[in-house]
């Protein structure tokens, strides 16, 4: 435990000699030994603790994730890898005003995406009215034509989403990409703030820090918001693809948190169009399936015929309502790369309003101009595949070898469709714990937010961190590791 | 609670009862190899293996007996092997054991696995199986203790007594049928394996005969390392899950633990003694007729049956 005493500032404390500004925005110093004042409280800590101390502080943490087993899988690497997720030891502190901007953009964001949703599968009014070309939408790898018409509960199609905003050089954030089929992390995003209170009670209380404690009952109230009708006591479940998954710690820590059960697909049964799990009662009825398995995986009879993960059966009993999913099925094609372009558009064209937070400038490989005006610049752009997630399938041109992008280059013309390019942009850094001294990382930040009865924010979040000097990639998969998020009452 | 659920809480109690019994076991017969006696260190650990892993007795080197116990990756018996087993059980219900159990359960693994035990590291191995024993204590104990004692506390009561029942008969079955003339060391070693020695001196004073011996690790229901006590506590965890799941078809798992019951309540020791084997042999049996039949009742039953219910 560290208490901080609070005296005046000792100039170029050991730790944070190493200290560089890059040209991104500073989540913590404004210039050069100008701290933000939200992070004064911070700073001065840091002046007067040595690197013993902090790396005892680190050492205490990485013991407390360890012991709980809070860990990940990395695919392709030795069967049974289990990793502590890499985590800072320092807060990334947001202040209110900055908070309330990302809460009304993103209400106003998931709000128009949803309506998108539901008009892409019932009337396409907005592809009727040429704002999004069918084109792309009827290509989207994650298009479900099996949606088409199928009513959902309350017309909610993104029940929990895991939006990915960066602050660009001029300090605004923007966002980045919208995870809508099955977003992951929000467990770190508990577990660590569990272990900073823990490490500093003192620096917590002082800053004033928003509780992100209740998420688990807003998300369990969520999901039984969307029960069919005449269930007055639903139950909920969540349903997992099973304990090598990757995201396995988080699916239990969710179903404990929630106090509902954890299946798997070899749980559940089908009979009559009614979804039961097999209990050692008996079988007992299933209303609401929090589904942590993509579309492909749900029911070998309309997706993926060797899919085990799911159950037969599962989606007509959707279909008829007697069982409600959250997300719904089909969402993933209003977080494909190349509908982000047109988020703007929808935006103004369901709510008539102005995006309150701006998007990257995205550039569409199936538009013949555009393509060519990036493969002759690879090296300044940042090419992602369409249906990606996971950091996987993406070029960073200028940390790319020419090699590389003579590879990309030719996977573009090869499949315009299946890519887009954006500017590469220099996330803004914030204070990290490394090999005994503070440095600047690159981070993003990934608010969870909920959508039942109405749009909730937990004001909070993963601010996941790109560890290695100088990389932007965050994703845990390649090297990234995450800080608690601090946001600050008013 | 979910049949798969039960199913892996049953399991993860198994497994860990097996280790638990292995480190007994290897704890007695290293503290006999110790002494010089008339038999060879190669019979004594002839014998532990007996006790373990009855089926593996003839092909295990009595030089790497130790070894391949504790910690061969090859065996399926090994109490680094059943660790991990119940260890993987426990974290495929994460969200049903209680933080506390994962915890200690997880730390227990990842010290021994973390040993990377050479095959001549007699010391490094008794040392993986003090780890063990101790473990075992605190695990049940914050078993006990964290845990509501609903359905999953007994489903691990159950799977942990059926575990301890049929390990018993096996180290029994060890020392009486297949020991060649045991002398009073060798007693030592059985009431050592089953954690009996001190509590055995307190009830029939440290005179070692072999039917009071054997009266006390078969019959003795006071004692919780004996076949009856165990038998009792199956009986106990079966009624209260099936007082739980009113409307299932309970008949045939009753008719079992009420013929294994009878079969160590009313009976003398004098009655079975000559005919150890046959008996052990039978109880063994019947644990495993009555684990057929709790998984076919609560487990793995056809949709057709639970619609009829």
């Amino acid at each position: 435990m560290i208490t901080e005493a609070d005296t005046s500032e000792r100039g170029g404390a050991e730790a944070l000699q190493r200290y560089e500004l890059n040209g991104a925005y500073d989540e913590m110093f404004s210039a050069a030994d100008h701290p933000r004042k939200q992070y004064r409280p911070l700073h001065n800590l840091l002046l007067n603790l040595g690197p013993d101390e902090l790396r005892r502080s680190k050492n205490e943490a990485d013991q407390s994730f360890f012991n709980q087993g809070i860990t990940f899988t990395v695919y392709g690497s030795d069967k049974g890898t289990e990793r502590i997720f890499p985590h800072d030891l320092l807060p990334r502190i947001i202040t209110a005003a900055e908070w309330e901007k990302i809460e009304r953009g993103l209400t106003q964001r998931i709000t128009a995406l949803n309506l998108f949703l539901k008009d892409v599968y019932h009337e396409g009014k907005i592809i009727e009215d040429g704002v999004v070309p069918g084109s792309i939408v009827y290509t989207c790898k994650h298009y479900r034509r099996e949606m088409r018409n199928v009513k959902v509960p309350r017309d909610v199609y993104i029940t929990v989403v895991g939006t990915d905003l960066i602050r660009n050089p001029d300090g605004n954030f923007v966002v980045l990409e919208d995870n809508l089929r099955v977003p992951s992390g929000v467990s770190y995003m508990l577990t660590s703030r569990r272990v900073m209170k823990q490490i500093f009670p003192a620096l917590f209380q002082k800053c004033r820090v928003r509780p992100i404690e209740q998420y688990s009952q807003e998300l369990l109230s969520t999901l039984r918001s969307l029960a069919p009708e005449g269930r007055s006591e639903p139950t909920v479940v969540l349903l997992t693809p099973g304990s090598y998954n990757s995201a396995y710690f988080e699916h239990t820590y969710l179903a404990r948190q929630m106090g509902i059960e954890l299946v798997e697909g070899r749980d559940l049964v089908v009979h009559d169009n009614i979804v039961y799990m097999r209990t050692t009662f008996g079988l007992q009825r299933v209303d609401v399936i929090y589904r942590r398995i993509d579309d492909d995986y749900l029911d070998p009879l309309v997706f993926e015929s060797g899919s085990s993960l799911g159950a037969v059966g599962l989606f007509n009993a959707y279909r008829v309502g007697n069982v409600a999913f959250g997300n719904a099925l089909g969402t993933g094609v209003a977080d494909d790369k190349a509908i982000y372009a047109f988020v703007p558009k929808i935006i103004r064209y369901y709510l008539d309003q102005d995006p309150i937070l701006e998007g990257v400038e995205t550039l569409l490989m199936s538009d013949p101009g555009q393509r060519d005006h990036v493969c002759q610049r690879l090296d300044e752009y940042v090419v992602k595949a369409v249906g990606e997630s996971g950091g996987y399938g993406m070029l960073i041109g200028p940390h790319s070898t020419e090699q590389e992008r003579s590879d990309f280059r030719q996977k573009i013309y090869a499949q315009p469709r299946n890519y887009i390019a954006q500017p590469t942009i220099n996330l803004s850094t914030a204070p990290c714990f490394v090999e005994g001294s503070i440095e600047p990382r690159h981070v993003d930040l990934r608010p969870y937010v909920l959508y039942g009865e109405k749009i909730t924010i937990i004001p909070g979040g993963l601010t996941r961190v790109a560890l290695r000097k100088g990389s932007l990639v965050v994703n845990s998969s390649q090297g990234g590791g995450s800080k608690d998020t601090w946001v600050l009452q008013n | 609670m979910l049949s798969r659920v039960a199913d892996s809480l049953y399991w993860m109690s198994r497994y860990f009862e097996r280790a638990d019994n292995a480190s007994r076991v290897l704890k007695a017969t290293y503290g006999l190899i110790l002494n010089p006696a008339k038999f060879s260190t190669e019979e004594r650990w002839y014998h532990a293996v007996s006790s373990l892993a009855p089926g593996a007795a003839n092909h295990v080197d009595p030089q790497r007996a130790l070894f391949s116990l504790v910690a061969d990756p090859e065996g399926s018996f090994s109490i680094v092997k059943c660790i991990s087993g119940a260890r993987e059980n426990a974290r495929q219900v994460r969200e049903e054991i209680s933080s506390e159990m994962w915890e200690h359960l997880n730390r227990l693994f990842h010290d021994v696995t973390g040993f990377e035990l050479q095959p001549d590291d007699d010391a490094g191995a008794m040392r993986i199986v003090t780890l063990v024993r101790e473990g075992s204590y605190r695990f049940n104990g914050i078993t006990a203790t964290t845990l509501n004692h609903d359905e999953a506390w007994h489903f691990i009561q159950l799977g942990k007594y059926i575990e301890r029942a049929c390990n018993l008969c096996v180290i029994l079955d060890a020392y009486f049928v297949i020991g060649k003339h045991p002398d009073d060391l060798d007693w030592v070693g059985l009431l050592s394996s089953c954690a009996a020695f001190e509590a055995y001196c307190k009830a029939c004073t440290a005179e070692l005969k072999p039917d009071r011996i054997a009266n006390f690790l078969l019959l003795k229901p006071e004692f919780p390392y004996s076949v009856r006590y165990s038998v009792d506590c199956m009986h106990e965890a079966l009624a209260a899950i099936s007082s739980l799941s009113l409307s299932r078809r309970t008949e045939k798992v009753e008719r079992l633990i009420g013929r294994l019951r009878s079969m160590v309540t009313y009976v003398q020791i004098a009655e079975i003694i000559t005919g150890l084997h046959k008996y052990l042999a039978g109880i063994i049996e019947q644990c495993r007729e009555l684990h057929a039949a709790v998984h076919e009742l609560y487990i793995e039953y056809p949709i057709e049956v639970a619609f009829q219910n």
